[in-house]
């Protein structure tokens, strides 16, 4: 009965990840037959290529100001709303709303609000006098367009991590609270000495995915600078699929490609193993 | 007290920060473009439909408003079948084979289905499988199976034995217990699971921007690509757009909360 989905997965999923290491190690454009040079793409890659640095660079960057914000906000919000109450339900509800709606289309409502003529974030900035004319540019400023979509991001994805940790949290007992209450904590030392180190594993959880999450990036970028201005918010898969499909280097981009996975299956051993050291998970 | 108010503060402030954009767009849609630029947060002065009405006179969503239905109806439909299929037989299997099926799908998971868009895409050229939605529903199966079958083996392992062993007893077939005794107990899980899947198809962008070049077959994430060229100076048109676009699975939202909740949040975690 497991046939069907085998024959599929292992065909179109399988096959082509064993066929991206092959092609790593070939020149090839895509179109004559390809040539083998052996290992000659990825010593190109770590040694010659200042764009790819940079772009490995901006996609840590990415991840950074994505996952701090995201996680601390999420834990923040998820504290507030542990109870289940009809107001903490409609605010999960409305948080969550976000992660519904595809990337192109998130992307471009940002694209409006970020419009240095007459999008929302510099016309209030100016009301209230933090800004003057002309104003930021904030996705074709090469400064500042990497983050502009990190934060767009946060916007994006923060209410489904504060589903998570809502989850997370109401595992933990009640009466470690009430104990705590009854010794005269204060919230921030309840919360530093029962909830954080008791959701340590659903911080693992959501640190994790976010940062690979991160490294998937692909949508939103394109939707939104296209990895511009001059590669300044171009992120791994952008430049994966521009080696491919603009300048037609498949080999190349294959050996790009395979230099992902390693980063990504390197992140998720590693958050295995933090959580099986620090808890001996199953 | 202060605890309290700063608490309220933060929560209805990330509250409007969510459902501001959210309301500019669905404002906008009744608007002129000059109107949404002075004021993007007011009431419309008139409320016309007029840019519904050229943006579907253009003839140019309703295409692919109809191509991203079919190709995300498909690809949840026949995902859920064979990943409900192959997680039943992994979960009843006691030989060494269902061990190592699940080994291969959860490699899967750890592989970013992202990098494969180089073999799939020389691949789809030389079965011409390239603008074509049957060559979308493939690759939207083969990226979904893994994470579908993770999730719901884990339920199928959930169910007791002894259940399928009395509907064996009484001489039922391994088609049957799956048909008549497994499918109907995870009807929840597998609508979680569909509604999960269901989000990734409608909003997937990548693989139609790789293998889709006509116009005919796009997609409604290509086609607001296109749009963001063709009306860049023109908001009106793109809200207009953006709402058409998302209003099914909004109104799947309003309706499937909980699944939606549950069903993405499941996804993730496991993941």
């Amino acid at each position: 009965m497991a046939l069907p989905a085998f024959a599929i997965y292992s065909f179109l999923y399988l096959y082509p990840s064993v066929s991206n290491l092959w092609n790593s190690t070939k020149r090839w454009d895509g179109v004559t037959p390809p040539e083998f040079i052996g290992a000659r793409n990825f010593t190109y890659l770590a040694t010659n290529d200042d764009l790819f640095l940079k772009v490995l660079g901006n996609n840590f960057r990415f991840a950074l100001v994505v996952v701090v914000l995201q996680t601390s906000f999420s834990l923040l919000f998820a504290t507030f709303l542990l109870k289940n109450t009809k107001t903490t339900i409609f605010l999960r509800v409305v948080y969550f709303f976000p992660t519904i709606l595809s990337s192109v289309s998130v992307g471009l409502i940002w694209l409006f609000l970020y419009n240095p003529n007459y999008g929302l974030i510099n016309a209030a900035a100016k009301k209230v006098g933090l800004m003057d004319d002309p104003g930021v540019n904030w996705l074709g400023d090469g400064k500042y367009a990497l983050y502009a979509i990190a934060i767009t991001q946060v916007w994006f994805h923060t209410g489904q991590m504060v589903v998570i940790y809502v989850a997370g949290l109401q595992q933990i007992p009640a009466e470690l609270y009430e104990a705590a209450e009854v010794d005269g904590a204060s919230r921030w030392q309840q919360f530093k000495s029962i909830t954080w180190p008791m959701a340590l594993p659903t911080t693992a959880v959501v640190v994790a995915y976010t940062t690979i999450q991160s490294f998937r990036a692909f949508d939103l970028v394109y939707a939104m600078t296209q990895g511009g201005p001059n590669n300044a918010s171009d992120v791994l898969v952008t430049l994966i699929y521009n080696t491919a499909f603009a300048s037609y280097k498949f080999g190349y981009a294959s050996a790009q490609s395979v230099l992902l996975v390693v980063m990504v299956v390197l992140i998720t051993w590693l958050q295995r193993r933090t959580l099986r050291v620090n808890y001996g998970d199953k | 007290m202060l605890y309290k108010s700063t608490k309220n503060f933060l929560l209805t402030a990330f509250a409007f920060i969510v459902l501001i954009p959210c309301s500019i767009v669905v404002l906008g849609t009744f608007k002129t473009d000059a109107e949404i630029y002075s004021t993007p947060l007011a009431l419309p002065k008139t409320w016309t439909l007029s840019n519904f009405r050229t943006l579907f006179d253009s003839g140019g969503l309703i295409t692919p408003f109809k191509n991203s239905v079919i190709v995300s109806m498909s690809s949840v439909f026949i995902t859920l079948l064979l990943a409900s299929m192959a997680a039943y037989a992994i979960a009843r299997s006691v030989t060494i084979s269902g061990k190592v099926l699940f080994f291969l799908f959860t490699l899967g998971l750890a592989i970013p289905g992202q990098v494969n868009i180089i073999p799939i895409y020389v691949l789809f050229v030389k079965l011409h499988l390239n603008n074509s939605l049957i060559g979308l529903v493939l690759v939207n199966i083969a990226l979904t199976l893994p994470i579908s079958i993770f999730i719901l083996s884990a339920f199928f392992k959930d169910l007791s034995r002894e259940m399928f062993e009395a509907a064996s007893i009484d001489g039922a077939g391994h088609w049957r217990i799956f048909r008549s005794v497994a499918l109907p107990l995870c009807r929840p899980a597998m609508g979680a699971t569909g509604i999960f899947l269901f989000v990734i198809c409608w909003n997937d962008l990548l693989y139609p921007l790789m293998l889709i070049s006509e116009l005919s077959k796009k997609t409604l994430p290509l086609i607001l690509i296109d749009y963001r060229g063709e009306y860049f100076s023109s908001f009106s048109m793109l809200f207009t757009a953006i709402f058409v676009a998302s209003i099914p699975m909004v109104i799947m939202y309003l309706f499937f909360q909980r699944s939606f909740i549950a069903g993405i949040t499941a996804g993730a975690v496991k993941g």
